[in-house]
């Protein structure tokens, strides 16, 4: 708890985060200035890591090779027009973003926020697209040989940062990412080469893709947490809002006969279990956390009470929803790799795109947002001002609620055609991480979400090759992240303010 | 219970607020009293309130509040009334779930104008299992088979009630412990391991195993004070986190030789040494172990060390403002650390308790899901130890019974949850209760604004004045 002593240095300019929104984290303690105690913290976590990489991925690597099976396209065609398409796009972009990046740093003044993301984001397209315009199938990794490339780097980085923190010097965010990246690529293909087969070889497209599908209800869950907490109220009902929004989706698709219908009443559900909470904690004042931990074994109790007294009593009237059919977009769903990643989904996963601009541009755009940032930061200004805040969060918790019961009919409309109890296994309480790792951002929130979806897909592609790691220990894996990402990264991320105090006007 | 002898952590909270609060709670209405309770609480709005209110923990509180209400109407607002209702009420809820549910009541309901009785016979029948599931089975043959169902509940209610413990300390010092799960896991494996792998004279091999237990729930409790005190990272994610770890590592453990059972397939453990076991209290046709006499020596400890001791005190300051503890010379990461290991080492008491006494064996399901109860049991106790003790019989009843009405009725043993959920939702909002049953005092009109009779303007005008 050392994080009261505020840098005299103050912000720096030029870290891309010098606009109005990091004034309040002082919690961040350290940073800067040279009288500052930099913390040990990224040097010893990070030297850690890269002695475990060394010993996983270069002394335990063995002679096989890791393939990563790329194209899979069912229209070669139109893919390979796609894929030229994008080719020429999203080289544009690079070129662009990389301009204005490079013209802002020789200006001095600070870079835009979303220059380096965009930037990372339009190379990464450019490299799938020169891949799908080549028509590589497949790349095949000698895995000993990269393992000791990728634990050199490891070690390297974490050297350096260790060198930076002697010379009393803030370890850059590159630093950190670029060890992600290299960790990251390291442990795939070690974790690959380990398969049973003699050549052993996962589809990165369907890795990619069952991500994505994974971390749908993660995304809609998170974005509830983001709304409700950015105005004040802790939302940790998010599993009870996809549990409920689940069964009602189930429930209402099977009696209409119409998943439309499903998909509506299991916003109306979710809203539902957000209306209790909201209730309770903001007119009664009890604990927020409190509240939402009780709703959650409510609803659990309750969707399992009616799924074995009424629902297997009689399945074929009360619980065999249809499924909502995944969607291809006319040209982008061509592209290779992206395509069937981003642009094949169900419309429970164009919503969630959807949700994640709308959450995005309306919190951080717009009157509203502002408002609801007011209420969560500081919600005695805001009332000063005439914000009604306790409305203001009150419909902010019903919007989150909604929001999270459509993420719960994922669960019954897309994924398994039946609900079965207890069917959200937990994941509104990753949503919830997720959206701490996020920082209760809904951008951040959905990279989160992602990182969780890919974690867990892994894991079962993983299973079904064979590994050298035991599954309990994958499956481990995604859970392990969070603790260590919210011990070492998000402690210097903080709350809105306001999070989870009850709001008495006087 | 009685925190006469030592001086109240609130006194250190925010100056300002607390004078309002005092100023105002004479007199006020009930709503008034929350609204300040919650100023209180959160020391005017700067932070995050524990998870217990501090302001109900107080004894003759409710007494200040009614002043000049007679003997009567306090006995009708108390917090006891209160606790009474909300059980009652979520009993009827649950009996209406049920009701609306069963195919029988449907047909009963047919001709309820005819004969209301059979319907009403349709949704108590459950009950009277829970019942005779959980205290006494009238049914019985002989005296034992009447008292069976009593020391199921005790047994069932001994894990509960050490989870709950620690969660329940947890609440005091202002941590949200959502990891029992994990915490009791860890207490199973280490004792679990003790109980089997070494052979050890009688006597000293069960103190091993619960000394085994108890340090491997502090530990997993520990780390998260840990990362807590020293890098801020959230409890309740780190919790929610180490538990499914916790889990994963014991279903991998299971697989591994060291644990699993020769000679099979199925990941369960050997069973425990006869000498590792606890000594069964009414015989071997009960399962009701020593272990529940552990339970109640836990409680008497828990409300030694919170009420009479100075580490207690320290964490109830803690848990009433952080900030205020700092300054007042209060050892806040040292505080931190320190109270979730105990608290680990509680819940580990109860996995202890599960692999040594109930099952004797450690098997992937060991901590079933009493580590979530345990939260409920906690917040029905009102994190005080005693209150957290009968919270846990409570539980344990609903537990034990509910298996027997599963088996008699066919009526789910999910209702369970349901009523047990309801029931801590309802205490945690007396003014709910109350406005449900329209207990609230409308007795004066202290501003011209609010109605005293309505929730929300009284709240609002007692803050206001």
């Amino acid at each position: 708890m050392s994080a009261t002593t505020q840098s005299p240095a103050g912000k720096q300019p030029g870290t891309g985060k010098g606009t109005g929104k990091t004034t309040g984290a002082n919690r961040a303690g350290s940073r800067g200035g040279t009288t500052e105690l930099v913390s040990w913290k990224a040097g010893v976590g990070l030297g850690l890591l890269a002695i475990l990489g060394t010993v996983l991925f270069g002394f335990l690597a063995n002679t096989k090779s890791a393939g990563f099976r790329i194209a899979e396209a069912r229209d070669p065609n139109a893919s390979s027009t796609a894929a030229w398409i994008t080719l020429a796009v999203a080289l544009a972009a690079a070129a662009y973003v990389g301009f204005r990046w490079i013209s802002q740093r020789r200006e001095g003044g600070g870079v835009d926020r979303w220059i380096p993301a965009t930037t990372i984001a339009a190379i990464v397209v450019l490299g799938l697209a020169a891949l799908g315009v080549a028509r590589v199938e497949k790349i095949t990794v000698p895995s000993m040989v990269f393992g000791w490339i990728c634990s050199v780097l490891l070690l390297a980085l974490a050297a350096y940062a260790c060198f930076l923190t002697v010379q009393r010097r803030k370890v850059p965010a590159w630093v950190g990412g670029s060890f992600a990246v290299v960790f990251l690529a390291g442990f795939m293909i070690w974790i690959v080469a380990g398969g049973r087969d003699p050549e052993p070889s996962i589809s990165l497209a369907g890795l990619m893709a069952g991500a994505v599908t994974l971390a749908v209800p993660l995304v809609f869950g998170s974005l509830s947490g983001v709304l409700c907490e950015r105005a004040g109220v802790v939302n940790i009902a998010i599993e009870g809002q996809l549990l409920l929004g689940a069964f009602s989706a189930a429930v209402v698709a099977t009696v209409t006969g119409n998943v439309y219908a499903g998909l509506f009443s299991a916003a109306v559900a979710g809203a539902l279990v957000s209306l209790v909470l909201a209730v309770v904690s903001i007119k009664y004042l009890v604990n927020q956390i409190i509240v939402g931990v009780v709703l959650n074994v409510l609803i659990s109790g309750l969707t399992s009470f009616l799924f074995s007294t009424l629902l297997t009593a009689d399945p074929e009237h009360l619980n065999k929803p249809g499924r909502l059919q995944a969607v291809d977009i006319p040209f982008l769903a061509d592209i290779p790799i992206i395509g069937p990643i981003l642009f094949r989904q169900s419309l429970v996963g164009y919503l969630m795109y959807v949700a994640v601009i709308v959450v995005y541009v309306g919190l951080f755009h717009t009157k509203w947002g502002l408002r609801v940032r007011a209420v969560g930061e500081h919600p005695q200004a805001a009332d000063t001002v005439g914000i009604n805040v306790n409305r203001t969060r009150f419909i902010n918790v019903l919007m989150g609620g909604a929001i999270a019961g459509i993420g719960g009919s994922f669960f019954t409309l897309v994924s398994v055609d039946a609900f079965s109890k207890d069917m959200s296994g937990g994941r509104g309480y990753i949503a919830l991480a997720a959206m701490i790792f996020g920082r209760w951002n809904p951008i951040g929130a959905f990279l989160a979400a992602l990182l969780f979806g890919f974690a867990d897909n892994l894991q079962s592609i993983i299973t079904i090759i064979g590994s050298p790691v035991p599954s309990q220990f994958m499956a481990m894996l995604p859970y392990a992240l969070t603790v260590i990402a919210v011990a070492g990264l998000v402690g210097r991320s903080r709350p809105p303010a306001a999070d989870g105090i009850p709001y008495v006007k006087g | 219970m009685s925190e006469k002898t030592t001086p109240e952590p609130q006194a250190l909270g925010d100056d300002s607020a607390h004078v309002a609060a005092d100023t105002q709670v004479p007199g006020g209405t009930t709503a008034e009293a929350v609204a300040s309770d919650v100023v209180l609480d959160t020391a005017g709005g700067q932070m995050p309130p524990s998870a217990v209110p501090a302001a109900t923990q107080r004894r003759g509180r409710d007494h200040d509040r009614d002043g000049g209400g007679s003997v009567l109407h306090q006995i009708f607002t108390g917090n006891a009334m209160v606790s009474f209702l909300s059980v009652l009420l979520a009993i009827v809820l649950g009996g209406i779930l049920m009701a609306v549910t069963n195919p029988k009541v449907a047909l009963a309901a047919g001709y309820f104008f005819a004969q209301p009785g059979d319907l009403l016979t349709e949704v108590i029948r459950p009950y009277t299992a829970l019942v005779q599931g959980s205290i006494f089975n009238w049914a019985g043959a002989d005296l034992a088979a009447q008292l069976y169902p009593i020391t199921e509940t005790l047994t069932v209610a001994t894990p509960l009630i050490c989870a709950g413990l620690g969660v329940a300390l947890g609440f005091r010092a202002g941590l949200f412990n959502i990891g029992a799960q994990g915490q009791i896991i860890f207490g199973a494996l280490f004792g679990a391991y003790i109980g089997f792998a070494w052979h050890l004279p009688i006597g000293l091999h069960l103190l091993l195993v619960i000394l085994a237990g108890l340090v491997g729930g502090a530990v997993w409790g520990g780390v998260v004070g840990l990362l807590k005190a020293r890098t801020g990272a959230h409890e309740v994610i780190v919790t929610i986190m180490l538990n499914y770890i916790a889990n994963f590592l014991l279903l991998f453990l299971l697989t591994t030789p060291a644990f699993q059972r020769k000679g099979s397939t199925n990941p369960i453990s050997p069973f425990l040494d006869s000498t590792a076991l606890f000594p069964e209290l009414l015989g071997p046709q009960f399962r009701l172990h020593a272990g529940f006499l552990v339970a109640v020596a836990a409680t008497v400890l828990v409300w030694w060390l919170l009420n009479r001791s100075t580490i207690g005190f320290e964490f109830r300051a803690v848990g009433a403002n952080p900030s205020a503890a700092r300054t007042a010379g209060i050892n806040v990461a040292r505080s931190t650390i320190l109270v979730m290991a105990i608290a680990g080492a509680l819940a580990g008491l109860a996995g202890v308790a599960q692999v040594s006494g109930t099952e004797k064996y450690l098997s992937g399901g060991v901590a079933a899901s009493i580590g979530f109860d345990a939260i409920t049991v906690a917040l029905l106790g009102r994190s005080t130890p005693w209150g957290t003790f009968f919270a846990g019989l409570l539980f344990g009843a609903f537990r034990a019974g509910g298996v027997a009405m599963q088996a008699q009725t066919q009526t789910p043993i999910d209702i369970v949850l349901v009523i047990q959920s309801l029931i801590v939702l309802f205490i945690a909002a007396p003014p709910l209760v109350r406005a449900i049953f329209g207990l609230n005092p409308r007795k004066k009109k202290t501003t011209t604004s609010g109605t005293a009779g309505s929730r929300t303007g009284g709240v609002k005008s007692g803050a206001a004045a």
